[in-house]
């Protein structure tokens, strides 16, 4: 569920599992905290999931009402639950996002556009895509309490873990109406540039 | 003539893995303290903050800027009057790196097989080895571990000679352009001109370890360098592509001789963790 705070005070608490009416609640350019369980997964893994949803098979977390970070983390350095762990671009695992949202997926943390099969996904069934600051691994790290192998091990980074987050920062990027930051962002600042470089 | 056992070399390695991704270089942290000062958007500079803050945590914590630690690209200046002993010298610069991610507790991002089974290899091994031979009897070892949200950016394009400056500008626009969000502005833009394919692409990755934002000595290219950073800055892209006036910190374009018929262009994405650090042994 999210509790909304004051908005003029601060960032929107989020915490999964996320309800459909959590979701379409979050517009794009909230400011979030994110505590609670996400689940890591990017691109090896993705396929995996994508591949036993098609055979049929269970999947080796229970997806509804969930958030996916795509993130592969460094190794934990004593005293650290994680390694640095910024999120990585989430258009690589565009293919197997529409999948998981029917499926239950509510939430994903990445960095980077979505393509429109994604957005369309999260329009109909109800998900939001919350960007974190690619790069800025370090920071990220220190908000990850627990982390524990949940499959996968063989893959190495790219295995999924069950996090548990406190205060986790990120923004809602691209909402469940489908309403775009990157796209509202860049057409305010390339609009006045025109306009600087026509004047 | 100078011996250099290659047990050196390793240690050398070692140690600048990690300080290649825990410690930003100077350079990269003025260019971002600039930028922070001149991006309009408050966005914008919200993110740059993050970022340098992020690069000081990092450098007091003695833990990695970014989870991404790349593929490790290590350029070689052997001095042709130095005589290696005591081993492999591309053996010993593996193990350079394999001992630098595990004692760094950096992410092993090396597969092999591309193509099929891509099974991590474990160690972050093979690196990407590049040796150029130089007058003299040391040997430089530049690290650079390279992300690939910033690599799967770049492109490359054989351009006809007709095509000119403005071609080259156009096709680097362009790129920027199309990777958006993706490579984590602000980027430095490196751009290959001339060579071939080969080379082209090398040049524009050499082109990215100059000191962030000095042109080249060459009057005509700077400011074709000059005018390529005004037109995707004019892109409004920004910092992580929220929408701002800084989507790139620089523009560096290296050149070689290339072939009659030929404008190769290379255009190398770095993000703003652009990590790099060197020794002459």
């Amino acid at each position: 569920m999210s509790q909304p705070l004051d908005k003029t005070t601060g960032p929107l608490e989020v915490r999964a599992p996320l309800t459909e009416s959590d979701v379409r609640r979050l517009k794009a350019g909230d400011r979030v905290l994110i505590s609670g369980v996400v689940y890591t997964a990017r691109d090896a893994a993705h396929k995996r999931l994508v591949e036993a949803l098609r055979a049929g098979e269970r999947l080796p977390f229970e997806l509804e009402g969930q958030i996916i970070y795509y993130v592969g983390p460094c190794p934990a350095k004593p005293g650290q639950a994680l390694g640095s762990c910024g999120p990585t671009t989430s258009g690589r695992m565009d293919p197997y996002a529409p999948t998981l949202i029917a499926k239950g997926l509510r939430g994903m943390i990445g960095k980077g556009s979505r393509q429109p099969a994604v957005v369309e996904a999260m329009k109909k069934y109800g998900a939001v895509y919350f960007a974190a600051v690619g790069g800025a691994g370090a920071l990220a790290a220190k908000t990850v309490k627990k982390a524990e192998l949940v499959a996968y091990e063989d893959l190495g980074p790219e295995a999924v873990q069950r996090l548990e987050v406190v205060d986790f920062p990120a923004v809602v990027c691209v909402d469940a109406e489908g309403n775009d930051l990157y796209e509202i962002g860049k057409a305010r600042y390339r609009a006045a540039a025109a306009a600087g470089a026509a004047g | 003539m100078r011996e250099l056992d290659v047990s050196k070399v390793t240690e050398a390695v070692e140690e600048l893995c990690i300080t290649a991704c825990y410690d930003l270089p100077p350079d990269v942290l003025q260019a971002l303290e600039q930028a922070y000062r001149d991006e309009e958007s408050e966005v914008g500079r919200e993110i740059i903050g993050i970022c340098l803050e992020n690069a000081k945590m990092a450098a007091q914590e003695r833990v990695p800027i970014c989870q991404d630690t790349g593929v490790t690209i290590v350029f070689l200046e052997l001095g042709q009057d130095l005589h290696l002993v005591g081993g492999d010298l591309n053996q010993a610069v593996a193990e350079g790196v394999r001992r630098g991610y595990t004692k760094g507790y950096l992410r092993k991002s090396v597969v092999t097989d591309p193509l099929f089974s891509r099974r991590n290899t474990g160690d972050n091994t093979p690196p990407i080895i590049y040796t150029d031979i130089v007058p003299g009897e040391n040997l430089k070892v530049t690290v650079v571990p390279k992300g690939t949200g910033s690599e799967n950016m770049s492109a490359l394009k054989m351009l006809t000679p007709a095509a000119g400056p403005e071609g080259v500008r156009d096709f680097v626009v362009q790129t920027v352009d199309k990777a958006g969000s993706n490579p984590c502005p602000p980027v430095i833009v490196g751009v290959g001109v001339g060579g071939m394919m080969d080379r082209v692409a090398l040049l524009a990755k050499k082109a990215l370890l100059r000191p962030v934002g000095r042109p080249h000595p060459e009057p005509r290219v700077a400011e074709l360098e000059r005018e390529i950073l005004e037109a995707v800055n004019r892109l409004g892209i920004g910092p992580q592509g929220l929408g701002g006036r800084i989507t790139a910190l620089a523009v560096h374009i290296e050149t070689a001789p290339t072939h009659i018929g030929a404008l190769p262009v290379a255009v190398n994405l770095q993000c703003h963790a652009a990590r790099h650090a060197e020794r002459v042994l």
